[in-house]
């Protein structure tokens, strides 16, 4: 399934693999930032809640 | 119709995004994923580059939003100046790291496609050179927000450091116009008469382009749901530690 890529098969693989992996990076840092911020603010609220 | 100033207020934006995002994303990511598989496996080579052709389904989307996330974040510290709305400050800088990997995608890509077309990773060419400036705004506009602990005032100097690193966005898109020199082509796709592009090529390139689009949005759009968070986290605890 692969197709032939030639001599060029080195740079057409590494730009791929090395942009498909910072879109992956960049994706999965906003993925964890929000899953990390919405835990502490869902956290923050029940316990001020909780307080008031 | 509402109108767009009411998506201002954190609550109503965060109401819409709460469906819109999902949507997007889900759209961002059949429209990049179908792109890609055919660029890659069913597009012929070129008469003249061969098979390094296919790099352009991941070179020319990352260029055009690396540039388009320059306006977007424009737009939102012009909207942030005149009407000071929070939303249109946090979704700048929640668009400021996707424009700067997209800028080094496009750096990345045009430096392994230029090895074997040119001869060379790199030369000061005027389009690349603004490219490579551009980069550098973005990771200046990065850090300006992460060194400033006042939003506000942070929200201030990142518009203005943004209204001065657009000269250098409008440079990037136009600069082998402008200068009529360097190994950079011009435009890859043009609306004029006389196309230089075959559809086998266009197709896979306008699916990656409008991919990469939806793509963009749906981050922005998760990036600014999370800013809106952390700033009512800095509120609450703000609130708490006045009340004592």
């Amino acid at each position: 399934m692969m197709p032939d890529l030639g001599t060029y098969a080195t740079e057409i693989t590494l730009a791929y693999a090395a942009s498909l992996t910072m879109i992956a990076a960049l994706i999965l840092w906003i993925w964890a930032r929000a899953r990390r911020v919405k835990q502490t603010l869902t956290s923050l609220e029940t316990r001020l809640n909780r307080t008031s | 119709m509402a109108s767009l100033w009411e998506y201002a207020n954190p609550v109503k934006f965060m109401k819409t995004t709460g469906w819109l995002l999902p949507v997007t994303a889900v759209l961002a990511a059949v429209s990049v994923v179908t792109g890609l598989i055919w660029g890659f496996f069913f597009t012929p080579d070129d008469f003249r580059q061969g098979s390094t052709v296919k790099i352009i389904f991941l070179h020319v989307p990352s260029a055009l939003m690396a540039i388009n996330a320059w306006a977007m974040m424009l737009v939102a510290s012009l909207i942030w100046l005149i009407r000071r709305h929070h939303v249109s400050a946090l979704a700048a800088k929640a668009a400021g790291p996707i424009g700067a990997t997209m800028t080094l995608i496009a750096l990345i890509t045009g430096a392994i496609w230029g090895q074997p077309m040119w001869g060379t990773w790199w030369v000061w060419d005027p389009r690349l050179t603004s490219f490579l400036i551009l980069f550098m705004f973005y990771i200046g506009y990065i850090a300006l927000w992460s060194a400033i602990d006042d939003p506000d005032t942070a929200a201030d100097l990142t518009s203005v450091l943004c209204l001065v690193g657009s000269v250098f966005a409008i440079l990037s898109r136009y600069a082998a116009i402008f200068w009529n020199q360097g190994l950079h082509q011009g435009a890859s796709l043009s609306v004029a008469p006389g196309t230089r592009m075959d559809w086998s090529y266009k197709g896979p390139l306008y699916l990656c382009m409008i991919g990469f689009g939806l793509m963009f949005v749906a981050l922005v759009l998760a990036g600014t749901r999370t800013e809106i968070r952390a700033r009512r986290i800095k509120a609450l605890l703000t609130r708490e530690r006045a009340q004592g």
